[in-house]
């Protein structure tokens, strides 16, 4: 029995409650989905995806090149013109609404691939990810018959084929972003999975084909960095929505750069989340570790920099250390773990390399005393205390389970300091004073801002960011018009 | 004795200020009868740099105006540019145009003026929603401006285009860095002493006159630009301030309208140069009253 402030504490341990694996469908090998076929990669080339929480294999997926996606985007070609775009609006709506369902019924086997692929913990893949994306479809399937009222006094025509790339911390969810939103619009679809994380697009992919939507009409192409540009530099592709880091993203934006193209970027940022001191602290002190603690800290609206009033810091940082000895980090499919694995060595070697960075500039570490896995990418929660506004761990993504700490006395201050980024995802803001709330919102230059909440998302909020963190909005209205063409 | 006609000094604007170009150089455009408009500021990067420094200061005041103060500047405007229908018309003749076409013009170009600045305060409702979120949480989202935004206007047009361009972009509470129309100048600094006059803040609008070619390289990789509209209709231009938005990820708009037509106007103008912003807070869900009593 261990003793705090001299109160005993009995120190126990949760029985492992692991998420079953058996019911989960897993090919030894996936091929391309075009054209409503499974199509081998013309290269012949398959590379591996493993369970970052073990290094296991978990299966082999085709390398994509110019050649296959030269194919899907014929395909999407074909059926947009053909198909797509000259059915009517309630009969494709019916189609999405068909995916989200079959997506429900799937649910588990959904969540249970997304955590071994991923990394992340059965609870938010269950809770969160997977319903979310489920919803997405059931969302904009109901907006294709609606379209003309969405956009006063203009007439909407659907764009044609899409090409999409998606990034590996949200796979499924940022799967259903992109294709629901284009398919309601009456567009087609290409789109790259992220290479570390590409199986559950794949079973999205068999579940459009059960679903019997007609073929060419979304096309899943797996591969890496090439496949994705090869999707952005092919002639025939009229739009590009693009999430991940801000350097692709620049890269992306450059390629398009006078073709015509239209162009959607969600990428990186570094929010600030702000603490009032009259601020509920508790709740404040769930709400900082939501929203950088949330899926590893893989989220680019992740509240990676904390902003606490000078007069409540001490407390604030206190509380914050006492809940991090209470995170259970460990295998993404226990219902207990609250911080699974890092999606990816390489991420893994990023993160450390900012931990290292962090140090080395003078800034004060706190890691708890967590026992870590022993195979597996993993990160134990991190803070850091004494840092200045100009260190690179305040200025740059990290991406990871780490978050740096400053204080600030005014409200003027603190929003100086917020903005002082070149990105402008998200926000938080925690205080009782409604007023103070409204000022804080009109003031801070980010898309998204949480007040006394973090790290919320729904199919009929827009997300995106202003600044370096891109533009073009996904989800609710204002996400259509990523995906139509106003004349 | 014929009195000696007093000649205008073209100048360009900057920060509410009408200062020469810093570099003390000019160019002198000729209209299709082969007569010099003026000695014309040929302005340089540094202008551009100082131009967007006035902008960007300006941005707080200007975006946090209440929106019917801003229309209400608007309007002012259009007021001022009434009282000197005859000059602008004079220099449109000037510079090419029938009488008739530059007396449609001017018309025009006061209508647009009117028709944005009834926009200031409309937009906002029609562009913002409130999203049925599906939990505790009332979520709204709402227009902001980009900020600071560089406008090149259309060459084919010394005053609508201008005009067409300018107008949505304050009208929503972004500040403006214009380059005017190279070879048609004469009615975009003579609209900067319109907006002098017009209770518009200084460094709202800022018009600089010279050489696109010189001065898109600055306004397109300047890091204090948000966003670039784009009038003209030269594609390999357009590319090249395309590519050089992407160092700080600027939003790039270009319009080939023709803007004399009555219809070249609209929202969207207003709309593609706002953020949209979505702010998310939890609904108290306790106690036991409700509202079926």
């Amino acid at each position: 029995m261990a003793t705090k402030k001299n109160i005993p504490v009995v120190e126990w341990e949760y029985a492992p409650s692991l998420e079953g694996t058996s019911h989960i469908q897993l090919k030894k090998q996936y091929d391309l989905f075009i054209d409503g076929k499974w199509v081998k990669p013309s290269s012949g080339k398959y590379f591996q995806t493993i369970n970052p929480a073990n290094e296991e294999v978990l299966s082999e997926v085709a390398y994509g090149n110019e050649k296959d996606v030269d194919l899907a985007v014929k395909a999407a070609r074909k059926a947009y013109t053909e198909v797509w775009s000259v059915m009517p609006a309630a009969e494709r709506a019916k189609y999405i609404y068909r995916i989200a369902r079959l997506m429900q019924e799937r649910a588990r086997e959904l969540a249970v691939i997304e955590t071994l692929d991923a990394g992340k913990t059965i609870r938010e893949s269950r809770d969160i990810d997977v319903p979310l994306a489920c919803n997405h479809f059931f969302y904009y399937a109901g907006w294709a018959d609606k379209l003309e009222y969405a956009f006063p006094n203009r007439k909407v025509e659907s764009i044609g084929v899409a090409g999409q790339i998606i990034p590996w911390n949200f796979p499924l969810l940022m799967a259903a972003w992109k294709i629901a939103p284009a398919l309601a619009a009456g567009n087609t679809v290409v789109l790259k999975p992220a290479e570390t994380t590409p199986l559950t697009a794949l079973k999205l992919a068999e579940i459009i084909e059960a679903s019997g939507l007609p073929a060419g009409v979304v096309n899943i192409v797996t591969g890496f960095g090439d496949t994705g540009a090869a999707i952005v530099n092919h002639t025939d592709v009229d739009k590009i929505a693009f999430t991940g880091s801000t350097n692709v993203g620049k890269m992306i934006q450059k390629a398009v750069a006078g073709t015509g193209k239209k162009l959607t970027l969600e990428l990186g940022g570094k929010s600030a989340n702000i603490i009032f001191d009259d601020a509920p602290i508790d709740q404040a002190v769930e709400g900082i570790i939501n929203g950088i603690f949330f899926n590893q800290g893989h989220v680019c609206c992740a509240g990676s920099r904390l902003f606490v009033q000078e007069n409540v810091a001490d407390k604030v940082i206190a509380k914050l250390k006492d809940r991090l000895n209470s995170l259970y980090l460990g295998n993404p499919l226990d219902k207990n773990t609250d911080i699974g694995a890092i999606n990816s060595k390489e991420q893994l070697e990023t993160i450390n390399k900012y931990i290292k960075i962090g140090k080395q500039e003078g800034a004060e570490m706190y890691q708890p005393s967590c026992s870590i896995p022993k195979k597996g990418f993993y990160c134990p929660p991190t803070l850091f205390t004494n840092v200045a506004q100009s260190n690179v761990i305040a200025q740059e993504e990290i991406f990871g389970p780490v978050l740096t700490i400053q204080t600030f006395r005014t409200v003027d201050e603190v929003i100086q300091k917020a903005n002082n980024t070149p990105f402008g995802l998200a926000a938080g803001v925690w205080t009782d004073k409604g007023s103070r709330i409204f000022n804080l919102t009109t003031k801070l230059r980010a898309g998204v801002i949480w007040a006394n909440t973090y790290n919320k998302f729904d199919p009929t909020s827009p997300f995106g960011g202003y600044k370096e963190s891109g533009f073009g909005r996904e989800g609710g209205l204002h996400g259509l018009s990523s995906y139509v063409k106003l004349v | 004795m014929e009195r000696l006609e007093v000649l205008k000094t073209y100048k360009i604007y900057i920060g509410g200020q009408f200062p020469r170009t810093e570099s003390g150089r000019y160019y002198m455009p000729v209209n299709k009868a082969g007569k010099a408009l003026g000695n014309i500021c040929l302005s340089s990067r540094k202008d551009v740099r100082n131009a967007v420094s006035a902008a960007r200061k300006a941005f707080g005041g200007w975006s946090e105006r209440t929106a019917f103060n801003r229309g209400q500047i608007l309007y002012r405007i259009a007021e001022m540019l009434e009282g000197r229908r005859s000059q602008f018309i004079e220099e449109l003749i000037l510079q090419g145009s029938t009488k008739k076409a530059a007396e449609e013009e001017v018309n025009l170009a006061i209508d647009r003026i009117v028709y944005y600045a009834g926009w200031c305060d409309k937009y906002q409702a029609i562009v913002s929603s409130v999203n049925p979120v599906a939990s505790s949480h009332f979520n709204f989202s709402v227009a902001e401006p980009m900020g600071v935004v560089g406008v090149v206007a259309p060459e084919n047009s010394s005053l609508i285009g201008l005009v067409s361009l300018v107008l949505p972009a304050i009208c929503g509470g972004n500040t403006v860095v214009v380059l005017a129309a190279e070879h048609l100048p004469l009615c975009a600094v003579t609209f900067a002493e319109v907006v002098n006059s017009s209770d518009v803040p200084g460094g709202v609008i800022n018009i600089l006159t010279g050489s696109n070619k010189e001065m898109n390289p600055t306004l397109s990789t300047h890091m204090d630009v948000n966003a670039l509209v784009y009038g003209g209709n030269d594609s390999a231009a357009l590319k090249e301030l395309q590519e050089n938005a992407v160092l700080n990820v600027k939003r790039v708009f270009a319009y080939s309208n023709n803007w004399a037509k009555a219809d070249a106007q609209g929202l969207h103008f207003v709309s593609d140069l706002q953020e949209i912003k979505t702010t998310w807070h939890p609904i108290e869900n306790i106690g036991g009253a409700t509202s079926s009593y």
